[in-house]
């Protein structure tokens, strides 16, 4: 509660409007008053609302109390990697050197700029084992549909135009079937088995002459490092197609093994996952490409180059000779870049490895902790986040959804639930290396103590959440009857 | 119990002749149940023709979609514009106001294809 | 600074202590006893033994104090907008920021806050995005709007493939006036869709047919100036073709939005409101159309509702459209977008408001159109359009630009675009069944610079660009 007034958020920005308030002033023209043009060409009405600065300060803060987030509330959703978003990250991109400055300015004037990026490419590089960087996609499946052009013209370019087919995981995520169909390709289903790894004898009958390519997350969204990874990339390789991997998961194999290695031709990694940058309550994000020798001609426009002449070096943009084209505006996510730069700087070589182990430690903690009270579908070593069924709950009347929004009450964020879509009323958790294991603990007791209640008081857990300013949403009218914006009443 | 005045495909279709050529045709309360609270029904045009056991729209609940396949061939003479801004009717009544198409049918020979109302309870006993 | 990190063995995994990581060793140890593993390495046993630890070629970890510095150094090797006059948009553009839009955006649970999907938990970044998608519609004069997209390029693309979509045809009219690098992104959304893309000139005859999905235009166009909207919405609608606007939100400050015209689709960069220039991003794209096609429109969409206790509530909605439910069959494989800079607009525009947005846009007006005429009158420098424009003209100098601009940067003043260099950039793949022609409409000029002027801009540095030009004419 908040006292109502102002702070109440009930009313939006249109019924808090008074006729003359004004929330910002703009000095008087200081040059002579032009020629206006044809009024016909001018609009008369401009429904944008009239409110005091303080009133803007007022209900946006009011808002954001509405919100659970990583400063305020573990978030162990799987495959997202909600991990602390450090505050010089944001700091050091609001230096005017790197806030105010215009992409289009002569290049020797951002110089400072470049080199950043110059750098982040040589970061990215070593850190996957791929020696070709794009920086200008701007969140992963942006870097998808860059991966998947960059294996179209890849093909095309060797003559090779029957390549019509992508293999896909049945446990991929829905961006990686999306971004091959925008990219022209038909996606065919290949299965995993029984460990969670890719089906190699499925994936041997499903490879031909038509295959452009597989995309594999790894480790997989089971949260499982596949064992037989080097085994696909062998198959497709020997069936002329390449393999592209969504590196979303990355946090799990930071400094442990490089993707180029084990044969991955291109991969996107989410600087917004594993590179900490915040999510902002959906973006923005970055998903630049990192690629293998043979693609680094097609990698999309443009790219950071450096050339040292005799002197000082001297960082430009350029676009690689077959490049698939321009998939931004401009040069990607800067500022997001400038995060994750910061973070690489920060952590170094060893940080990201201590990433990858505690991360690693503190999921297989919590698998450990949980798997008698959760059932446990693929009981296996997992690697930075965990799969669990909520089967042995529902079969006592309370479905993941229940469960998860039951876990809103005890002050902890839903894991992710129902995906990957192969495992039945799942919910996969990933706690990130920097939480702490009190944290981790507390969890615990929460799920378990959700669990005793499914037993002694069902009906709390079917009818959760009771804490959060809104309980469960009628989400059939919403769809049925779309209310997308705020009219006023005739 | 399904009702014996129509015929069943294994996709929880239903078709009804309404005289020698006419048929209406939707989905069984086996499907609504399973899909949830419906949102949204995509159909067909009227003159387009639809054929047997093909896609000819989808129906979409929150969290979902799934295809529409047609229980019978024919050109689509009506549809149920109801539907447009009620879905929910497909839900509620989904042998009777919740309706979907109305056909020419090409082959009523097609019908010996689909199952009756005893087979058809049969079958989604079997079903999980 | 490079240091090679040793790849480890099980015994020896790093003891620096970071501040991001709280596991001490201590801690470590013990929750490895309860799992019975003797090591961290341990845990990374399915990699297999060759590929498991190599060596990682990057520095030393680095102290914040020493962070600062390095990130102080490279910003201050960059000429900062604000630092002296300058007139660069094309694009991005330099506006006033009010304070609190910082101040708010940068809130911990707005700033660490995930993708609203568990709608209980998010009801500060729905009812935002409700706010936001309420708002640009209203700037556009359009009945609907989605939660962003990843910027105005994108946008204008995506844009365009539901213009297909929704027509079902295969051919796509652009006009040549239209910003050559949002080109250059639809040319590369559009390469492996069997799209066909062919040039216009607005102003003459279109050539549209039965075939054509959409009239593709830029409101004020790249030029800066306004094109007729009334006749291109009447020609495209005449063939059931689509118009799709890309239209710059701050000059609806001022003038009609294509919403007025009867516009189906209208697109554009939301980086003028509230959002740095940040060498380019992150910005938002922001996507309107109307209300019978909102079945068709990409990226997410917040529709407000009520709980089970009759409470007003936002959600998530129409998810149908989207990857994660329709994966290969989605209208668009978007999946993050660019929400925090959604919500640094809606503040812009709820602090600005309707009077403040108008100033802002009439203070662009009025100075672009003192520096245009002070321009004109230099000896060598022409005006060659004719027509009305916003905050941004085409001038016609006596030398090139990039000359010119060199002179200036000398002084600190920050010169137009060189319209050369834009058009010369478009890249070699450009070309083929999507491509067309690179080169400017017909009447392009030499020695081209485009020039903007913002409210930013004082009437001194707009003076003393005059002078510095002067130095060029004879």
């Amino acid at each position: 509660m908040t006292g109502g007034g102002n702070r109440d958020t009930t009313k939006l920005l249109m019924e808090r409007s008074v006729p003359g308030r004004v929330g910002a002033v703009l000095p008087q023209p200081d040059v002579p008053a032009q020629p206006l043009p044809d009024p016909s060409l001018l609009r008369t009405e401009l429904d944008l609302p009239e409110i005091s600065e303080p009133e803007v300060v007022q209900y946006f803060t009011a808002l954001s109390q509405r919100n659970f987030s990583i400063d305020t509330h573990f978030y162990p959703l799987g495959s997202c990697t909600m991990k602390y978003n450090p505050k010089i990250n944001d700091e050091v991109s609001f230096l005017p050197g790197l806030a105010g400055i215009h992409p289009l300015q002569p290049l020797e004037s951002a110089q400072g700029a470049l080199e950043l990026l110059y750098r982040l490419q040589g970061f990215l590089a070593e850190i996957t084992g791929l020696p070709g960087v794009g920086l200008s996609t701007l969140a992963g499946a942006h870097g998808e549909l860059a991966g998947m052009l960059m294996l179209r013209a890849y093909h095309q370019a060797r003559g090779d135009t029957n390549r019509r087919q992508v293999l896909i995981p049945d446990s991929a995520h829905g961006t990686n079937p999306a971004s091959a169909a925008m990219a022209g390709f038909d996606v065919v289903t290949v299965a995993s088995d029984d460990q969670g790894n890719v089906d190699l004898k499925a994936l041997h009958d499903l490879v031909g002459p038509n295959l452009a390519g597989v995309m594999i997350t790894l480790p997989s969204t089971l949260g499982l490092f596949d064992t037989g990874i080097v085994e696909v990339c062998q198959t497709v390789h020997q069936a002329g197609g390449l393999v592209y991997g969504d590196g979303a998961n990355m946090n799990a194999l930071l400094g442990r093994v490089k993707l180029g290695a084990l044969g991955f031709d291109v991969v996107h990694l989410n600087l917004h996952k594993t590179f900490s940058t915040p999510h902002g309550g959906g973006g923005p994000g970055a998903g630049p490409v990192c690629v293998a020798g043979s693609l680094i001609p097609h990698l999309p426009a443009p790219v950071v180059t450096k050339s040292s002449g005799d002197g000082a070096p001297v960082y430009g943009l350029a676009a690689p000779e077959r490049t698939i084209g321009k998939l931004s505006g401009f040069h990607g996510n800067f500022g997001v870049l400038v995060r994750a730069f910061t973070y690489i700087l920060t952590l170094g070589g060893e940080g990201l490895r201590a990433i990858s182990g505690n991360a690693v430690l503190n999921a297989n903690y919590l698998m450990d902790a949980l798997k008698d009270t959760y059932y446990l579908p693929y009981d296996r070593r997992c690697m930075h986040e965990v799969v669990f069924s909520a089967d042995w709950q529902k079969a006592r009347g309370a479905s993941g959804l229940e469960i998860v929004k039951r876990l809103l009450d005890y002050g902890f964020h839903a894991p992710t639930l129902y995906f990957p879509l192969i495992v039945h009323e799942a919910l996969m958790i990933e706690p990130t290396e920097s939480e702490t294991r009190e944290t981790l603990d507390a969890f615990i007791r929460a799920l378990r103590d959700i669990d005793r209640e499914v037993t002694e008081d069902l009906e709390l857990v079917r009818g959760a959440p009771h804490t959060t300013p809104v309980s469960r949403l009628d989400e059939a009218t919403a769809a049925r009857q779309p209310d997308l914006r705020w009219r006023a009443a005739v | 119990m399904s009702p014996g005045d129509r015929k069943y495909s294994k996709e929880h279709e239903w078709v009804k002749m309404e005289d020698a050529t006419q048929a209406l045709a939707g989905i069984t309360v086996y499907a609504q149940d399973q899909l949830g609270d419906i949102v949204y029904v995509d159909l067909p045009k009227t003159g387009a023709t639809i054929r047997f056991m093909e896609k000819m729209g989808e129906v979409e609940s929150v969290k979902a979609v799934s295809d529409l396949f047609s229980p019978i061939t024919g050109e689509v003479t009506e549809i149920n514009d109801r539907l447009l801004d009620h879905p929910e009717l497909v839900n509620e009544d989904p042998l009777g106001e919740g309706w979907m198409v109305r056909v020419t049918v090409a082959d009523t020979a097609e019908l010996d294809q689909l199952m009756s109302a005893e087979e058809y309870e049969a079958f989604i006993s079997g079903l999980s | 600074m490079t240091v090679s990190s040793r790849a480890t063995d099980s015994s020896s995994d790093p003891q620096f202590q970071f501040p991001y990581i709280p596991n001490t060793p201590d801690e470590q140890a013990a929750m490895l006893a309860t799992l019975g593993v003797a090591s961290i390495d341990e845990l990374f046993q399915d990699i297999p033994d060759e590929f498991r630890n190599p060596t990682l070629a990057l520095p030393q970890p680095m102290s914040e104090l020493e962070v600062q510095k390095e990130l102080a150094g490279l910003s201050s090797r960059n000429r900062a907008l604000g630092s002296g006059p300058s007139f660069l948009g094309a694009g991005s553009y330099n506006h006033f920021i009010p304070a609190i839009v910082k101040a708010l955006m940068t809130r911990g649970e707005f700033l660490t806050a995930y993708t609203p999907y568990q709608a209980e938990a998010s009801q500060g970044t729905l009812q935002v995005i409700y706010e936001f998608q309420t708002l640009i519609s209203n700037l556009y004069g359009m009945e609907v709007a989605n939660a962003g997209m990843y910027d105005g390029a994108t946008s204008l693309a995506e844009g365009v493939l539901m213009a297909c979509r929704v027509t079902r045809r295969s051919r796509m009219a652009v006009a040549d006036t239209l910003c050559p690098y949002y080109r250059q992104v639809i040319v590369a959304y559009c390469q492996a869709q069997g799209l066909e893309l062919h040039s216009v000139s607005p102003g003459q005859s279109l050539s549209l047919d039965q075939e054509t999905a959409c009239l593709v235009v830029q409101y004020p166009n790249f030029y800066g100036y306004i094109e007729d909207l009334a006749a291109l919405t009447k020609a495209a609608h005449a063939q059931g073709a689509l118009i799709v606007v890309s239209a710059d939100p701050m000059a609806m400050g001022m003038f009609q939005p294509p919403g007025h015209y009867g516009a189906d689709i209208v697109t554009g960069e939301g980086q003028p409101l509230g959002i740095p220039p940040s060498y380019g991003g992150p910005y938002v794209g922001l996507f309107s159309t109307k209300q019978e096609y909102i079945r068709q429109m990409p990226s997410r969409l917040s529709g407000r509702t009520v709980d089970s206790q009759g409470r007003t509530g936002y959600v998530l909605t129409l998810q149908t459209r989207e990857q994660h439910i329709r994966r290969e069959r989605a209208t668009s494989n978007i999946c993050t977008n660019e929400a925090l800079y959604a919500l640094a607009s809606t503040i812009y525009l709820a602090a600005l408001g309707k009077q403040g947005l108008r100033s802002v846009a009439e203070l662009c007006y009025q100075k672009a159109h003192y520096a245009a005429a002070r321009i004109a009158q230099l000896p060598g420098y022409t005006l060659p359009i004719q027509g009305t424009f916003f905050q941004e003209f085409v001038v016609q100098c006596p030398v090139s630009p990039s000359s010119i601009n060199s002179r200036l940067l000398e002084q600190n003043i920050l010169g137009g675009l060189d319209l050369s260099e834009a058009f010369s950039n478009a890249h070699p793949s450009e070309g083929g069944t999507t491509g067309g022609s690179t080169s400017p409409p017909s009447g392009h000029f030499t020695n081209a610079m485009l020039l903007c002027v913002t409210e930013m801009n004082s009437r001194q540095e707009i003076d003393a660009l005059v002078e510095a030009l002067s130095e060029f004419g004879q």
